[in-house]
């Protein structure tokens, strides 16, 4: 038996088939993860991502810390809620993990990290705030549900107290705000506009089944993937990990050079690919013939193989495969995966796959 | 708990057997199989007029999780195919005793349904996985 979050019980209720994800017993689906994807596409879906990892980064030094800690800058974050997307690094650029970082107050950040890289991500990031004396606090006895979809605003507001729903509506995307004990954030992993929702653990119950009873329907793991995938949306393990640099995963959007006399971990080791070209890049890949793209396919280009799928599933709003591969910079247009003993034509495309719902390639 | 329905034969590889009628048998895959691959995305058929050996592969079920090959349970000769599952393989999941079926085999070795479970057997190996 693995961990379990203050919603598993619903879930077994609902009829989700259960897995293991790094630890957790989690729902892969609830019955049809292609069901489940297109009401997240079309309606709201809602997901228990309670697993992940919540820490709490408080000092007077903290903004300090932080500028050091993460490749993208948190002077980029300056009023209360903002949230800012980001890799951590290592010394060498490789990616110890992704990662959202709020700004709660001058002396209080937050950050979400992945359920996966649990101990590691707690070991770093505890090791690197010693010398500015922040304290580091998870936070454990919270549910955090991602509600996501074209309608899932206004179901979550038709759950929350009167303030909680004023401030809710007011939010900016990437923005988040504390209410009445409700941690509401504008964000997600779906590519569709929604709420995450950081409640206490004792009311997860009422709020899921307030939600299910309001038409969200519950959404598992296998969509998530695909959701995330279509969004183009990089998975951490999968698409990079430390022996990849963000400049290697499609994420150099996500790392701040300026100003340059702000040293980050990673920096260094950086700086010759951002001058330079790096020697590999995460492409995106559609496959027009039938079949699956799936993670560790073998990538050819003039019948040697040169890369491999990082993440790839089918596409239910494309209604074909889709995926990311890490290639050759001077990869272009087509390529041959290897699958199932063939040699299939993929095109190369730039995610995202699908924007507001609607696909973005044919 | 998955369904397995007491007037079909069954494989090890979780193909289901129908008899049809002389000396013809409807061939599918079982409802516990579909459940552990999930969704169905393609399914890959046989052409009428192949002729089959026993436990050839002649069919792929690839789903959201993985693709499968689909053995044939007897030797003979492929006498129709699903056409249906190329626009819906989600029948495969929806339907699995039914309009998801996959193709009829012509049995050339009637002596070979004797290798075959009842559902009895088929539950009880099933209920291992």
């Amino acid at each position: 038996m693995g961990a379990r979050t203050p919603l598993y019980q619903e879930h077994v209720n609902l009829g989700a088939k259960i897995v293991d994800f790094a630890g957790w017993d989690m729902p892969l689906h609830y019955g049809s993860q292609v069901e489940e994807h297109y009401k997240v596409r079309g309606e709201a879906g809602m997901f228990d991502v309670s697993h992940m990892t919540f820490v709490d980064l408080k000092g007077p030094r903290v903004r300090e810390y932080l500028r050091f800690l993460l490749a993208n800058n948190v002077d980029r974050l300056q009023t209360y809620g903002r949230a800012l997307y980001t890799c951590m690094l290592n010394e060498q650029g490789g990616v110890v993990d992704d990662l959202i970082v709020y700004f709660l107050g001058e002396t209080h950040f937050r950050m979400v990290v992945n359920a996966g890289t649990h101990d590691k991500d707690m070991a770093w990031i505890e090791q690197h705030a010693q010398p500015f004396d922040v304290d580091v606090s998870e936070i454990t006895d919270v549910a955090l549900l991602a509600v996501q979809g074209p309608q899932a605003r206004d179901k979550v507001h038709t759950m929350l107290s009167d303030a909680q729903r004023e401030k809710a509506a007011a939010l900016a995307p990437f923005n988040a705000v504390e209410v009445e004990g409700f941690f509401i954030s504008r964000t997600g992993y779906t590519g569709e506009d929604g709420y995450e929702v950081m409640i206490p653990a004792g009311q997860a119950v009422e709020f899921w089944r307030g939600l299910h009873e309001n038409g969200v329907y519950p959404v598992g793991l296998g969509a998530r993937d695909t959701l995330r995938l279509e969004a183009g949306m990089d998975l951490y393990s999968a698409d990079m990990d430390e022996t990849t640099t963000p400049l290697e995963a499609g994420l150099k959007w996500t790392v701040a050079w300026e100003p340059p006399e702000r040293n980050f971990i990673g920096r260094e080791a950086l700086e010759p690919q951002y001058n330079a070209t790096p020697a590999r890049k995460l492409v995106g890949l559609i496959l027009d013939d039938r079949g699956v793209l799936r993670g560790h396919q073998r990538v050819i280009v003039d019948g040697e193989a040169v890369g491999e799928v990082t993440s790839g599933s089918f596409s239910p709003t494309l209604g074909k495969a889709i995926a990311f591969a890490r290639v050759p910079y001077d990869v272009e247009d087509n390529v041959l995966v290897e699958m199932r003993g063939k040699q299939l034509p993929a095109r190369v495309v730039k995610p995202p796959f699908v924007r507001h719902g609607k696909a973005c390639f044919e | 708990m998955s369904d397995a329905p007491s007037h079909l034969r069954y494989t090890k590889s979780h193909e289901w057997i129908e008899t049809v009628n002389d000396g013809t048998y409807r061939i599918g895959i079982s409802d516990h199989a579909q459940d552990l691959l999930g969704d169905m995305v393609f399914v890959e058929l046989p052409e009428v007029g192949q002729a089959l050996n026993a436990t050839d592969e002649c069919a792929v079920v690839e789903s959201v999780k993985a693709a499968s090959d689909v053995y044939s349970p007897l030797s003979g000769e492929v006498v129709a195919v699903n056409e249906a599952l190329a626009d819906s393989p989600d029948l495969v999941n929806r339907d699995p005793y039914g309009d998801g079926w996959l193709f009829v085999v012509k049995a050339s070795d009637e002596s070979e349904l004797g290798e075959l479970m009842s559902a009895e057997q088929y539950v009880e190996l099933s209920s291992d996985d």
